[in-house]
């Protein structure tokens, strides 16, 4: 049994790591809940990208091919990255930017991988989901904005944890599920802001707990290529920066031959922050459920085309590549996204209780409630 | 009944079924998707079946 203290010092921690990430979770759970059906709705915005239909067998042209489309369309730009989606190799999506290792101005143009035709921009700086997708992640404020919004991540957690301690004072007199209807508004509204975060507990601390590691997500990549650099470029020692890299299919095939159950998930251009200035990074995927989050980085010397390094990601990047889907819940269909959006509207109803138990606080002493009952529980 | 089955029984169920929820899709396809739905229906069930009650009643109330 906690004493009258320890309650007090666990209902401080509570009300105010709430008070301080409340506003923020509200947007987060506000933001989410589209993002959640990002793909339903880019299709219904009209911002996806659509594969016309063609023979299953239809050979696909090269992968330079597609560069060449997408470099005719940006001419100047460097391209950065070239990717596939996880369930679609019909198309390839070619993003680039005025430089090969910024953020500025970035394009990206989708190519029929069987056909070599432009099939559209998708909008990388603008648009409904963009704006969204940046309230959810870094408040338009880049690495910054995700490391506050990480910490506001963190306060959550605390928040959850010392709610679930105070949850054992409040319920002593109550059944589960109990929600005291005939008593004033902000008993009714105590008992449903208790039963809902109990219930929600799991949930709301994993979304909230890999979100959080999501926001180191760029760190963690920036160690790990910080990390491996030195060795991958011990070859290289002497030689000339790399002006023009060669053919990119023949890198590809390369990587696909020394990991030949993979797939291509994406490919960094030499010099970016996922590879070496002389590196093409071929990052492979797996075919099953979990190993399909998982990425395996084949370096590829730029100008050769041979595979230099085959190498595994270390534990930290893993991590964080396990937690995403249990961020996004985009790894049970429907249903599962359904149940996402029904967590995080359940979750605002937590939250905005909590917030009017504050706001309502005064009509009623603070802990009134509880402290009798927890100070005659210590007696 | 013991008082902390009686006050931790049923939120630890809750807690068990929704991390077998967020699991089970995650290791595979399929039927486990399947399992996810249910583990994870259960607890979002209750927190309707309690929400939605709790509006009925203080609408009747005024």
């Amino acid at each position: 049994m906690l004493g009258a203290r320890t309650l007090r010092t666990w209902a401080w921690l509570h009300k105010w790591t709430s008070l301080v990430c409340t506003v923020f979770m509200l947007l987060l759970c506000l933001t989410g809940l589209p993002l959640i059906f990002h793909h339903q709705l880019d299709h219904l915005l009209g911002n996806a990208v659509e594969a016309p239909e063609l023979p299953a067998a239809t050979p696909r042209v090269s992968i330079d091919r597609a560069l060449e489309v997408a470099r005719a369309r940006w001419p100047g730009k460097a391209v950065q990255f070239a990717s596939q989606e996880a369930d679609d190799d019909r198309i390839w999506f070619i993003t680039l930017s005025d430089t090969v290792d910024g953020p500025a101005n970035l394009k990206q143009v989708a190519v029929d991988a069987r056909t070599g035709q432009s099939l559209g921009e998708p909008p990388l700086d603008h648009g409904f989901m963009w704006v969204v997708l940046s309230l959810h992640v870094d408040l338009f404020a880049g690495l910054a904005g995700k490391l506050f919004l990480g910490f506001m991540g963190l306060l959550l957690l605390i928040a959850i944890v010392s709610g679930v301690v105070l949850y054992a004072p409040f319920m002593r007199k109550l059944q589960f599920g109990e929600v005291r209807r005939d008593r004033a508004t902000r008993t009714k509204w105590l008992d449903l802001h208790n039963l809902l975060g109990i219930v929600t507990l799991t949930w709301a601390f994993v979304v909230g707990a890999t979100g959080m590691i999501n926001t180191w997500a760029d760190l963690g990549f920036k160690y790990w290529q910080y990390d491996q650099m030195t060795a991958l470029l011990a070859p290289y020692k002497g030689q000339p920066a790399l002006t023009q890299p060669g053919p990119l299919q023949p890198a590809i095939d390369a990587a696909l031959k020394a990991e030949p159950t993979m797939r291509v998930k994406f490919v960094a251009f030499p010099g970016t922050s996922f590879s070496s200035p002389h590196h093409y990074g071929v990052f492979m995927r797996g075919d099953e459920a979990l190993t399909s989050r998982l990425l395996k980085p084949v370096l590829v010397d730029a100008l050769s085309g041979r595979v230099t390094d085959r190498v595994e990601l270390p534990w930290y990047l893993t991590a964080l590549l396990v937690s995403q889907p249990l961020h996004f819940g985009d790894y049970g269909g429907v249903p599962m996204q359904i149940l996402w959006a029904l967590l995080d509207i359940v979750t605002i109803v937590v939250l905005g209780s909590g917030l009017y138990l504050w706001l309502a606080r005064r009509t009623t002493a603070p802990l009134a409630e509880i402290e009798p009952r927890a100070s005659g529980a210590r007696a | 009944m013991n008082r902390g089955l009686a006050m931790w029984g049923w939120p630890v169920v809750l807690a068990l079924l929704t991390a077998i929820g967020l699991l089970s899709a995650l290791l595979g396809d399929g039927v486990w998707d399947a399992a996810s739905w249910i583990a994870l229906g259960i607890p979002t069930a209750v927190c309707l079946w309690f929400g939605w009650r709790g509006r009925r009643a203080s609408k009747k109330e005024t």
